[in-house]
């Protein structure tokens, strides 16, 4: 089974959630599919087993042959490739990698190079697989290394999915093909407004959902009327306690430290097995 | 006209309660609020909003089904695996790239714009205020990043305004890079925990890497001194200034409760005064004039 966790809004707790969720359970993998800022593994210190570079196709034009038609500089979308009258200019962070310049070249002049976006991790912290990518500093595209942690996901196990914040393409990237998400807010303004629109999203995508309010207690009650309303189930309230915030701040998965929390995300666990077998 | 960035690496570190704080406190800047997937501003700074544009910033395939045989090559060609064995056009996984316009023999298949988000130009009691909000699940937003600070500069110059505060996006991706390419300045609002160094790291490499001078703030503090003091190091090492701590206080959840910015709900307030001393510092960095 495949468990997304998200949110919309950063900040809200997913790494917490998805850490303590797969320290609870048996069988799990976890991917860390916030490849921008990964964090999950700050709070296993698991051991590295492999590291590898993670590549996007890019066009590589043989000026030899090129006789600056202009034809891939009109084709690409991303205005990845500059014609001018002498030279290619190639821009690689623009580019998707779709292949349509090769496609239309007359002269067959491009040619398929690879550009390194990130890094790919494989860990393991006792029985706990880890898989996650890094994002070269400096390079736009989530993506690629997004759909490269996703490519290790193995069948028959537990897979948890750390999601990165927001609601556009990578979260959309991490979160499809998930038997059910996890969303984590807080119940304020901003907790609420962001929560709004990832239900949205996975209402289109047709993914069930469930609810995680971290720092219950702070706020306002309005999350609780909005689930309500919209009959979304409450898997989970994480009070706000300066113990858990203090734990997380160095770095420690809190049900470690606090056992009774192990029952609370196994429970949590059988209710998602529950709402997906539905 | 200076350009200052707020940002954070880590999301939920306090990005939108700075922006607003120091949007009150000026009197001559125009407000972008670059997270446009998951916007927050508006509702500290209720913009009254005076004209909206159409954002159209990425295509769609569309296969005409009347002239369809199923022949499947451009379901092969696809490189996004957008384009299901049945031939129909998954609209989540379709880049708009068109090479499936091209692989069909029979010009089945056009790609066509599609509306993407709305950018908004508004007015607030502290001044005007560019923003947008992308249709959930969208891509593109370094685009309709790209668009608000235009709207930002636009109305800058005509309202001779001397600053352009950005509110930015988590992380260090595309939303990221567009809201910080070529501003004089960025405000990392960092918390005292392990994954806020890890990202104030990384978002620190990313200023380097275009450019860009850094001030660090350090929020909740005193959640963990100790924390505190390794980001302090880090920063003195690498010569980057820490213009402020803000202490923990459920006071900068009350305000956003009753949608007002923390620096007007409660003045007098330990968080108010280092927000407003904070301000002082990067705007006398800055070279702006007093408000």
């Amino acid at each position: 089974m495949i468990v997304s966790v998200a949110s919309g809004k950063g900040g809200t707790g997913k790494t917490s959630v998805a850490v303590n969720l797969a320290l609870s359970i048996e069988n799990v993998q976890l991917l860390d599919c916030d490849v921008e800022e990964p964090n999950a593994y700050l709070f296993l210190n698991p051991k590295t087993n492999q590291t590898r570079p993670v590549t996007v196709s890019v066009p590589f034009v043989n000026e030899k042959l090129c006789d600056h038609c202009g034809k891939c500089g009109d084709f690409c979308q991303y205005n990845a490739l500059f014609v001018g009258s002498d030279r290619v200019l190639v821009f690689p962070e623009l580019c998707h990698s779709c292949g349509g310049c090769l496609l239309v070249c007359p002269r067959k002049a491009i040619i398929e190079d690879k550009h390194r976006v990130g890094t790919l991790l494989l860990g393991s912290a006792d029985d706990l697989e880890l898989v996650y990518g890094e994002l070269e500093v400096g390079e736009p595209m989530a993506v690629p290394i997004i759909r490269e942690v996703k490519r290790h996901i193995k069948s028959g196990k537990n897979v948890i999915l750390d999601s990165p914040p927001g609601t556009s393409c990578p979260v959309i990237q991490t979160i499809s093909g998930s038997d059910f998400c996890v969303l984590v807010t807080e119940p304020t303004p901003f907790g609420l407004h962001d929560l709004k629109i990832i239900v949205q999203i996975l209402e289109n995508m047709e993914i069930p959902l469930g609810v995680v309010v971290n720092r219950a207690g702070i706020g306002d009650r309005k999350i609780y009327e909005y689930c309500k309303e919209k009959t979304i189930p409450i898997l989970l309230e994480i009070p706000y306690q300066r113990r858990i915030a203090e734990l997380y701040s160095r770095g420690i998965p809190f049900s470690l430290e606090m056992p009774e929390w192990k029952t609370k995300f196994q429970t949590l666990f059988s209710n998602v097995v529950k709402l997906v077998g539905k | 006209m200076k350009q200052l960035t707020v940002l954070s690496g880590k999301g939920g570190t306090g990005k939108t309660t700075i922006t607003a704080s120091f949007s009150a406190l000026t009197r001559n800047a125009i407000v972008a609020d670059c997270d446009v997937d998951a916007p927050d501003l508006h509702m500290l700074l209720h913009p009254q909003i005076i004209e909206t544009k159409e954002f159209k910033g990425s295509k769609l395939a569309v296969i005409d089904e009347t002239k369809c045989t199923g022949c499947g090559l451009c379901t092969e060609k696809c490189s996004f695996g957008a384009i299901t064995e049945n031939i129909k056009v998954d609209p989540f996984a379709c880049e708009g790239c068109g090479v499936c316009t091209i692989a069909c023999p029979l010009n089945a298949i056009a790609l066509t714009e599609k509306i993407s988000g709305h950018a908004y130009i508004s007015k607030t009691k502290h001044g005007f205020m560019s923003h947008a909000l992308l249709s959930p699940g969208e891509s593109n937003s370094g685009k309709l990043v790209t668009l608000v600070r235009q709207n930002a500069k636009t109305l800058a110059e005509k309202e001779h305004a001397e600053l352009i505060l950005i509110d930015g996006a988590p992380g260090i991706g595309c939303p990221v890079i567009a809201s910080v390419t070529g501003v004089d300045a960025a405000l990392v609002v960092t918390e005292p925990t392990m994954s806020g160094i890890h990202d104030l790291e990384r978002v620190l490499r990313l200023l380097r890497h275009f450019d860009v001078q850094p001030f660090v703030s350090i929020n909740m503090y005193d959640i963990n001194k100790d924390n505190t003091t390794r980001i302090e190091n880090f920063c003195r090492k690498n010569g980057i200034d820490v213009v402020g701590k803000i202490p923990f206080n459920l006071i900068v959840t009350e305000a956003m409760v009753c949608g007002e910015t923390v620096v007007e709900y409660s003045p007098r307030s330990e968080v108010s005064k280092e927000i407003k001393d904070i301000w002082d510092i990067v705007r006398h960095s800055l070279q702006l004039d007093r408000d």
